[in-house]
């Protein structure tokens, strides 16, 4: 009786997942298209994915040293050093991106004089995701087990060659698919930028559904280009995963 | 070698594991086996002289010096003596080969090629030739012990520390590793190790000493302890070891 449920649940669960997809295709392919109204507007779209692509390119880099840094402070000796670790990562974490960006740009940039759009941008994105990442990062280190530890200190390695030779290759392969997905997070996230006008892709098919009236002519090619962005970024965490892989 | 250990204390939390434990090992012993029961302090008393973890109270002398208590001098302490974990403990990202080089590159200072000479030549003795290319989880229990044991030996210990080596191996793979220790024994490596392996503390032990609720119970040559036992303590412990 068991044996026959656990056989039928998974081909209603996928019926009804094939129904559903074959409507949001019909819909797709039945809408009649008019990507004649785009017309004079694929420049702004091109210069609106260009402008993601780099707030992207430099708060990943910088999102994960920010991240790593966070990783450190945590697990590091320093008490004061974890407290304030632990209280960005808890404030980042629990309060929402689009306040983070209007607070960073229209408080502290003001504050400290910066009135550069796409440096705060990519500065709370980073510090958003870093926040993620750093979490992921001391998951994976401390996954590693306490015999790893003794087998190391054992041979009279010192914690810093422990970290280096024995925890961190360990730890990275256990990392990649959460980083992997919080950096395709972060792409998706810089369109949240709009709200201190910076002209990224996502504003721009926004803009261009203002004037054309069309909708899916500008958001399909703006799920396309996030699409080609974040895709790369799963495949070489794949391919990563596979180069790390030690075990049988 | 010669032990003194004065007064020794350790507990974990609640927990005392060793309670004001007394040893003496006269020099002229080679080999020195810890039996008892589990939880008797057996774990507990080869990390102290590892130099794994500190006691809480006395004292341990190694030939005559003092073992130290600040975090460099127990680094400089497990550099010159070799642990081996009842669990193996290899790293499992690195090859047979590339776990014995770590420490002889990164810990005594070996070139890349002298270190690869050291490993090789300790991988063969150990019969490891032709998995020193193979991953922990590439080898058998019995490969990867002697693996860690190759590891250990590599460096050059003064003393070879054994937690149960064999306790996690099926009685095969348990042979295999002993004759390797006993090989040892013979060939004048200075080891200190605990085991449930009644016939092999037997056959290789100089001295045998019984642990139990934290300190020796009973100390003597191997004929003393399984032939004369004097504590009850002992003679019930061996009654139900050797009972099958």
């Amino acid at each position: 009786m068991l044996s026959t449920k656990h056989q039928v649940l998974p081909w209603v669960a996928g019926l009804i997942l094939l129904g559903l997809f074959c409507s949001a295709f019909w819909i797709i392919v039945s809408y009649e298209y008019h990507w004649e109204k785009l017309d004079g507007y694929w420049p702004n779209l091109g210069r609106g994915w260009l402008l993601t692509v780099l707030v992207s390119v430099a708060a990943l880099v910088l999102s994960v040293l920010f991240g790593a840094l966070l990783t450190a402070a945590q697990i590091g000796p320093l008490r004061f050093a974890q407290w304030i670790a632990r209280a960005i990562v808890e404030i980042v974490r629990g309060t929402p991106l689009l306040v983070q960006i209007l607070i960073g740009y229209y408080v502290v940039a003001d504050a400290v004089g910066v009135d550069h759009r796409f440096l705060v941008g990519v500065v709370v994105l980073a510090a958003f995701s870093g926040a993620y990442l750093s979490e992921i990062f001391r998951g994976g280190i401390e996954s590693i087990p306490e015999s790893q530890w003794s087998s190391a200190r054992a041979i009279g390695l010192t914690t810093g060659q422990t970290y280096r030779h024995v925890v961190l290759p360990q730890a990275v392969r256990r990392v990649l698919p959460g980083t992997a997905g919080e950096l395709a997070n972060l792409i998706k996230n810089s369109s949240l930028l709009f709200v201190i006008g910076l002209h990224e892709f996502t504003l721009a098919a926004k803009e261009v559904n203002a004037i054309t009236y069309a909708t899916f002519e500008p958001y399909l090619p703006l799920a396309v280009g996030y699409l080609v962005l974040t895709l790369p970024i799963s495949l070489l965490a794949r391919h990563l995963e596979g180069r790390f892989r030690y075990t049988s | 070698m010669k032990i003194e250990a004065h007064q020794l204390t350790k507990k974990y939390g609640a927990t005392t594991a060793l309670d004001q434990l007394d040893l003496e090992v006269p020099e002229a012993v080679g080999v020195l086996v810890l039996i008892g029961p589990s939880g008797g302090g057996k774990s507990t008393l080869l990390r102290l002289l590892g130099g794994l973890e500190v006691p809480d109270s006395g004292t341990i002398r190694l030939d005559g010096s003092l073992l130290p208590s600040t975090e460099g001098g127990l680094l400089m302490h497990r550099r010159s003596h070799g642990f081996l974990f009842q669990s193996f403990n290899l790293f499992p990202h690195l090859s047979a080969l590339q776990n014995v080089m770590l420490p002889l590159t990164r810990v005594h200072g070996l070139g890349e090629g002298e270190a690869r000479v050291a490993a090789e030549h300790q991988l063969e003795r150990l019969g490891l030739a032709e998995h020193q290319g193979h991953h922990p989880a590439e080898l058998s229990g019995g490969q990867q012990q002697r693996a860690a044991l190759a590891r250990a030996l590599a460096t050059k210990p003064g003393l070879l520390l054994l937690d149960e080596p064999t306790s996690a191996l099926d009685p095969e793979t348990s042979a295999e590793v002993l004759d390797v220790i006993a090989g040892l024994a013979e060939e004048g490596q200075q080891i200190v190790l605990s085991t449930h392996e009644m016939g092999f503390a037997r056959a290789v032990g100089g001295e045998v000493a019984f642990l139990a609720g934290g300190r020796i119970a009973e100390q003597g040559s191997p004929e003393q302890i399984f032939e004369n036992p004097a504590e009850p303590e002992l003679q019930k412990f061996l009654a139900r070891v050797l009972r099958y």
